[in-house]
């Protein structure tokens, strides 16, 4: 039995909809990811999980109960600010202690139920610090703390993390989701980061224009992108619209690095001229310079080097292919063969080749 | 949620009853005519030229008051916002002083300062053995730009160099960077971004300007006379209402468009309130034309001082004594100078319709200022300048709207102290919202809504968060409300009844008595006047956002 269930949530400003039917569900403890550019509502989606705004249409429901009416201080769940939003007028101890003495708790309570919290995310010595003293981190940490304080049933993170810079980012990460484990509170994490999204999510969704475009844990994403929108977020770059040229066992596709020519998996539905989007992995692409004299082989692409970045284990390659272009890597000792500028030719390796659902 | 938009209610009534319906009032009585209804009062101003004079003098002479007024007002904010010294944060708060004084307290510190009895021409008379006062400046127009420049640079230093500190200096930086001389640069990059500041500042200072009363009443004799000194004599003197109706409705069409262009300009300089320290971008003078400046400027705001330290040597040295007699008869209850009231019966009038009108406007100024910040932008300009109308309806006409609607039934308030109370917090509320105001705008909607997903109720999310963090504008604006009930002169000198005189009223009337002990009352109630004012504001001044409040 789901502990939150979310059907056909709809929100529109001024007439455009941020929220256009948004249904999924939370399992107790589970953490789930929001993933999605700006603007694409994940911010909204909180707000009225919060009761922050109020839903045109659907229903929020919460331990088998509607609670579309309740208002936010009814609903005993937690939200993380984006910008914090720590109270600047009270210290970390008065920050942490608020939502517990709005519970009423008798002061010894309080007192050791915030030097709990403060422990929890190691800043036990900083109950007397002023908010404006603190680093970006040890605000992080306390927001933190005070949304975990009242033990909501409900915690949501709206891009915690996102004003910090990286190192800080990723060691904060792996702290904050061990602390949700420790608690078991179940939570719903905003990000655009898919790196932090691996990091926290047991489940993620990803989230477009308004609307939930797939849902899955991340194995589960990563092996079945749903469109060349969640590929892009997942950080697939090789992603080609095509036309069917040839429908027979073996499909030809023309897009714009030239013909490709994939086996036709089993229940695909083409024909003759219909659209597809293939995804390509890029370490399925092989490189090889361009023998001058000797002809390029069947299925093959020719291309010239645009651009290379060096990963320290690797290179990445962008090839400039026909129209197109596509991505490939070129191992570490192989600088001489994969100059700018230089003609290649690229072997995609049929395993490496997937087709998504949906548009680019 | 339904309670709160009846609380929207309370404040709207208010000023429905005793802003709108007096005006309404005059409105009405000023097409009212001797001779049923009409646009007769109108015709009779516009066809005369007396009248059409007085609304020319108060036009120009308020442009001229507000140039003398940016003259003092800009360098003073260069001052404060580039340099260090020593003092710095005294001079700052006592340069305010003037605005907050009240105008009997400034015409009087002139009076002491340049009267024929003043200290300059009594120390030019003894030092060159002179048998005339050489200085001969009151009753002149000189005097008027004086004062009027004195009451308001303060206006000018507080808005500009609000926004002026929280530019954000490396733009200029950049400006240098790409080639710009120091010159070029303030009048492409800095100049441009104040230049909201700077208007909206001058807007203010030229409403105070227009619709000043009691310094033109007072320094500047019969010959001056504004629109305000003219509506006074038509309705106290002259007892010619319509035409004073007719000259209100004038006066607040002028006063209206210039307020409402005030807070359009204003709402572009609104700086966000964050309780972090800013960058500080001000240095000590280095090099020595920037000493000469810091110098010389330290030397012209003491200087603009004069008056006020004047009025206190002027009553200490009278007559020759030392202060003591004249502090014992400001406090003794024998001497019934005035009607038979005892001074100490003055100051308590004064005292207690102070407080109270510090109640009723933290009330109105509060919920006014949350009804405000909450409307459209497109709307919020509109509201704001209607709110402030009283700021620039000017209190003459106030208390003149009061006479004509307030003292008949359904509600005859003549007599009661309650219409001097009300009248107080009407011209006293709209320096609650103006400080209240930018802070509400820069307040992060996100903490009210952090303390309701943690569990606060919408009024304990008001107790325990938003008003910890207004408390120190609602200070200000307590304070301001105070001053301004203290120093409240045109309103109460049209409505007072004898036994309720405040104390600028009993001022102005122990100026108009013969005798010394007279002229030493008035002297003295004037620096008891601005001691306590000067105590109030010299006291919060560290509670007062640098950068933010209005003003």
């Amino acid at each position: 039995m789901p502990l939150l269930t979310v059907s056909g949530l709809y929100k529109a400003y001024e007439g455009v909809p941020a929220v256009d039917g948004v249904s999924f569900s939370a399992e107790p403890g589970e953490l789930l990811c929001l993933l999605g550019p700006s603007g694409c509502g994940k911010t909204t989606l909180l707000r009225m999980l919060a009761g922050l705004d109020e839903p045109d249409a659907g229903t929020i429901t919460f331990e088998d109960r509607s609670i579309n009416n309740l208002a936010p201080q009814q609903r005993g769940f937690g939200l993380m600010f984006q910008d914090l939003a720590l109270f600047p007028h009270m210290d970390v101890f008065g920050n942490v202690a608020f939502g517990l003495r709005m519970q009423k708790l008798p002061a010894v309570q309080v007192q050791s139920r915030v030097q709990e919290l403060l422990d929890l995310v190691e800043m036990g010595g900083y109950a007397q610090r002023k908010v404006h003293e603190l680093s970006g981190g040890e605000r992080q940490r306390v927001a933190l703390a005070r949304s975990l304080a009242p033990a909501p049933k409900l915690l949501m993170l709206d891009e915690p993390l996102g004003s910090l810079d990286r190192a800080l980012r990723e060691s904060l990460q792996s702290q904050v989701r061990r602390i949700l484990k420790e608690v078991g509170v179940t939570s719903i994490y905003v990000t655009h980061d898919r790196d932090e999204a691996f990091t926290m999510a047991d489940k993620l969704i990803f989230m477009n224009r308004g609307s939930i475009v797939q849902t899955g844990t991340p194995e589960e994403v990563v092996a079945n992108p749903a469109d060349g929108f969640v590929a892009r977020t997942l950080g697939f770059k090789n992603i080609l619209r095509g036309v069917v040229l040839d429908d027979s066992e073996i499909l030809k596709i023309e897009c714009s690095v030239g013909i490709i020519p994939v086996a036709k998996p089993p229940g695909l539905e083409t024909s003759r001229g219909s659209d597809l989007t293939l995804l390509v992995n890029e370490s399925g692409i092989s490189m090889s310079a361009l023998q001058s004299g000797k002809a390029t082989p069947d299925n093959s692409l020719q291309g010239v080097i645009t651009e290379r970045v060096f990963r320290g284990d690797r290179y990445e390659l962008r090839v400039r292919v026909g129209e197109g272009e596509l991505y490939c890597h070129a191992s570490a000792d192989a600088a001489s063969n994969s100059g700018i500028n230089l003609a290649v030719i690229l072997d995609i390796d049929p395993k490496s080749i997937r087709f998504l659902g949906g548009g680019g | 949620m339904a309670a709160g938009r009846l609380l929207f209610l309370v404040p709207l009534g208010y000023l429905a009853v005793f802003l709108l319906y007096p005006l309404g009032s005059i409105l009405a009585r000023s097409l009212g005519g001797e001779a049923g209804y009409g646009f007769e009062p109108f015709k009779v101003l516009l066809s005369d030229s007396y009248y059409l004079g007085r609304i020319w003098f108060t036009v120009w002479q308020a442009v001229v008051s507000t140039l003398l007024t940016l003259a003092v007002g800009l360098p003073a904010a260069f001052l404060f916002t580039k340099y260090e010294f020593p003092g710095k944060t005294l001079l700052k708060a006592v340069s305010t002083l003037p605005f907050v004084m009240p105008t009997i307290v400034v015409a009087m510190g002139f009076t002491a300062l340049f009267g024929t009895q003043g200290i300059v021409n009594t120390a030019l008379m003894s030092s060159f053995g002179l048998d005339e006062p050489p200085v001969r400046i009151t009753n002149s127009l000189t005097i008027i730009f004086m004062a009027h420049a004195f009451y308001n640079y303060a206006i000018i230093v507080r808005i500009v160099s609000a926004l002026w500190s929280n530019l954000d200096p490396s733009m200029e930086h950049s400006a240098r960077v790409l080639g710009a001389g120091p010159v070029r640069t303030f009048y492409h990059v800095t100049l441009p971004l104040l230049l909201p500041a700077i208007i909206s500042a001058s807007l203010l200072a030229f409403v105070f300007s227009f619709t000043s009363f009691g310094v033109v009443l007072v320094l500047g004799g019969p010959q001056f006379a504004t629109l305000e000194v003219t509506i006074y004599e038509l309705t106290a003197k002259l007892f010619r209402l319509p035409l004073a109706g007719a000259l209100a409705v004038i006066q607040l069409a002028f006063t209206y468009l210039f307020l409402l262009l005030y807070s359009r300009f204003q709402e572009q300089s609104v700086v966000r309130v964050d309780l972090k320290p800013r960058e500080v971008i001000s240095h000590r003078a280095v090099r020595w034309r920037d000493k000469v400046f810091v110098i010389g400027m330290v030397m012209v705001l003491l200087t603009m001082l004069a008056p006020l330290i004047a009025l206190v040597v002027r009553w200490i040295t009278f007559d020759g004594g030392f202060a003591t007699t004249q502090m014992a008869n400001l406090f003794s209850d024998e001497r019934g100078s005035y009607f038979h009231l005892s001074p100490l019966t003055i100051i308590w009038n004064s005292l207690r319709f102070a407080l109270i009108t510090v109640a009723i406007s933290l009330v109105i100024g509060i919920i006014v200022s949350y009804l405000i910040t909450n409307l459209k932008r497109r709307w919020r300009s509109v509201a704001d300048a209607l709110v402030m109308l009283p700021l620039g309806v000017s209190a003459v006409t106030l208390g003149f709207g009061y006479i004509i609607a307030l003292g008949r039934p359904p509600l005859d308030l003549r007599g009661s102290w309650v219409i001097l109370v009300i009248a107080h917090s009407l011209v006293a509320y709209p320096f609650v919202i103006r400080s209240l105001l930018p802070v509400l705008k820069g307040m992060n909607p996100n903490l009210r809504e952090a303390a309701a997903v943690l569990g606060a109720t919408p009024s304990r999310v008001f107790l325990l968060v938003e008003l910890p963090m207004i408390a120190p504008a609602l200070l200000v604006g307590a304070t301001f409300a105070f001053a301004v009930s203290m120093g409240e002169f045109g309103a109460s000198l049209i409505l007072v009844r004898t036994e309720f005189t405040t104390m600028p009223v009993a001022i102005f009337r122990y100026l108009g008595l013969p005798g010394a002990a007279n002229l030493s009352m008035a002297l003295g109630m004037s620096c008891l006047l601005m001691a306590v004012v000067a105590v109030g504001f010299i006291a919060i001044e560290r509670f007062r956002y640098k950068g933010v409040g209005g003003f």
